[in-house]
């Protein structure tokens, strides 16, 4: 099994290339192999605790825990990108990092595959 | 001891959204991957300028002025003081009819010695099948 590294840089609910994101990254897990999952800019929005589900909103939370769960996913947020956005370390859910952009280049070393999806 | 060579292509006008600020950034963070990798595993990042995103080196950007924030031009400028491979594509220089007069080419004041390229997209097609991975922004 290999390892995918995914990177986005889009918005929750503003974008569904986010959806899109973690929903290839779903795939992955499920067909065995593990990822990483990268959100700078706008995207780290997903890292932001307390998302309610209407069926207007994109809702990603319940499946990034059911991904973290597995043991085969790791969801970072650019640590930078959600400070000025006003998202601290109090805010982010179980289960995500925060680290600097340099992390992401460095799970794109052991990647099999990088796939660096939308920039809204 | 390896090295993974990763291509930033840099697409998006600047300002308009994040993205190509993110590229940039992101292609400058290569300089401090080590600490999450291998002694002698590196991670080498080029960045490409092409279509609308020959506009982030523009020079005289306002950034500064109008936003209260750092210029691309400042980031172009931080690529090439890191020695990154800066790629700028001719045929999209030309059809916004911009020149090298126009563009961030160097960093001289700030002390860089690597200066840009301006080269036609063959050019940069072969910078993207050399490379591990692409990361379009």
């Amino acid at each position: 099994m290999g390892k995918l590294t995914i990177g986005t840089f889009s918005s929750l609910v503003g974008s569904l290339s986010l959806d899109f994101s973690v929903k290839l990254a779903e795939a992955a897990v499920k067909k065995g192999h593990t990822v990483d999952f990268w959100m700078s800019g706008n995207a780290t929005m997903l890292a932001k605790k307390g998302q309610k589900a209407f069926k207007d909103y994109s809702f990603l939370s319940k499946t990034i825990q059911e991904l973290i769960a597995t043991g085969n996913f790791k969801i970072t947020a650019c640590e930078a990108c959600a400070e000025a956005r006003g998202y601290h370390k109090e805010d982010c859910p179980d289960g995500f990092l925060r680290k600097s952009m340099d992390w992401y280049l460095a799970s794109t070393f052991e990647a099999d595959r990088v796939l660096h999806i939308g920039g809204d | 001891m390896a090295t993974k060579k990763l291509a930033f292509v840099v697409r998006s006008l600047p300002y308009k959204t994040e993205a190509s600020r993110l590229a940039l950034t992101h292609a400058i963070s290569s300089q401090t991957v080590e600490i999450y990798l291998n002694d002698g595993d590196l991670v080498e990042a080029s960045v490409s300028y092409v279509s609308d995103g020959v506009f982030n080196v523009l020079k005289n950007q306002q950034g500064g002025k109008y936003y209260g924030i750092t210029t691309n031009e400042g980031h172009a400028k931080n690529t090439l003081l890191l020695d990154l491979r800066v790629l700028i594509c001719k045929e999209d220089l030309d059809k916004f009819g911009l020149t090298e007069g126009n563009i961030v080419i160097d960093a001289e004041e700030i002390g860089g010695d690597t200066k840009a390229n301006i080269v036609p997209y063959s050019e940069i097609l072969k910078e993207m099948e050399t490379a591990d991975h692409l990361l379009f922004c």
